[in-house]
């Protein structure tokens, strides 16, 4: 019986072939994952739904250029999240356009598509934790992504983020650093009163 | 070791992500400095918080739906392909057709068949304009630097 890295390094085989329905299974077992890390880098689920298939398709164009020794989703998360920024960077432009830049910079620059409805929690606390990860910076956003959402080990979110656990564990200590200052749970706050 | 070459540990610590001897090396040093300490539980306060949030999961149908709307969109690249290919080679047999049309016909006047020219021409110039600037940031994508 084969393993699940054997079966996707077949299924990646057959891709390269052009075979679609291997590309059906890699996308079965990855749609969940990308949806998730889409909606938590561009914060909403019509984005992040159009985002994850545009990745797979980009991904299936290009899956016979891939090296037969690397693993599927480190190389799909490279596209998907190139896709994720770039979409942002297109969303900043436009809010910032709309709005009066130079008068009002911090109002033009504030990302305000963090739409609570996409996540699920207790109304206070799920409003103000998904807020305060719209306002992260995009790579600390992403290790709290990988980290608390996809529940990713470190070594997973090292190999798709093509750096060491070093930085791993550096971005997620000034990320966390960040919400606690934009939730304010530092110390002496009890602002959740969570123990 | 200072207190700040300690925040890898403290990561790995509240993380479960360090093995025995790092984690007894990180214990001691926390026994022994309350400024870490006290930062430990700030970071397992905001955990907590951070832990109650989920991502809500659409529904059923939406994943039901999900490979078709991959391959659909596939096949329609595909199509358009194609179809672009084709519509590329008629124009073009077919300016060469109304060229030589233009040339042979002895009713047209010559300065009727030199403005129709003219207009092929530009015609020919735009679309060689367009196909080069799109084969330039073809070049240029952003996606075939990705590491492969």
């Amino acid at each position: 019986m084969l393993s699940v890295c054997q079966e996707e390094a077949v299924a990646m085989q057959r891709c390269r072939r052009g075979s679609a329905e291997a590309f059906e299974v890699l996308v079965n077992r990855y749609m969940k994952d990308a949806y998730f890390i889409a909606l938590g880098l561009v914060g909403n689920s019509e984005d992040a739904m159009d985002l994850s298939q545009e990745a797979f398709i980009r991904a299936y164009r290009n899956i016979k250029h891939v090296r037969p020794d690397r693993k599927f989703f480190p190389w799909f998360y490279q596209i998907l999240k190139n896709l994720c920024v770039s979409h942002l960077r297109k969303r900043r432009h436009r809010q910032a356009g709309s709005l009066d830049a130079e008068d009002c910079p911090e109002v033009a620059a504030r990302d305000d598509c963090f739409c609570p409805d996409v996540v699920a929690g207790k109304k206070e606390i799920k409003d103000s934790v998904w807020r305060a990860i719209g306002k992260l910076d995009d790579k600390h956003r992403e290790v709290i992504i990988l980290r608390h959402f996809q529940n990713m080990s470190y070594d997973q979110i090292a190999e798709a983020l093509h750096c060491n656990k070093g930085t791993v564990t550096s971005r997620l200590y000034y990320a966390r650093k960040r919400l606690e200052e934009l939730l304010g749970t530092g110390k002496g706050d009890s602002h959740y009163g969570v123990s | 070791m200072a207190c700040h070459d300690y925040k890898d540990l403290m990561m790995g610590y509240l993380d479960s992500e360090l093995d025995a001897e790092q984690k007894r090396r990180f214990e001691e040093h926390l026994s022994g400095c309350p400024e870490c300490a006290g930062e430990l539980e700030e970071f397992k306060r905001l955990k907590a918080i951070t832990d109650e949030v989920t991502l809500v999961e659409p529904e059923d149908r939406i994943w039901q739906d999900y490979w078709g709307s991959i391959y659909n969109r596939i096949e329609r690249g595909a199509g358009w392909i194609v179809f672009s290919i084709a519509a590329v080679l008629l124009a073009i047999y077919c300016g060469f057709r109304a060229i030589e049309q233009i040339i042979r016909d002895p009713h047209l006047e010559l300065t009727l068949k030199i403005g129709l020219m003219a207009l092929l021409v530009s015609l020919a110039i735009l679309f060689v304009s367009v196909l080069r600037e799109r084969l330039y940031f073809w070049k240029k994508d952003r996606y075939k630097d990705v590491r492969r």
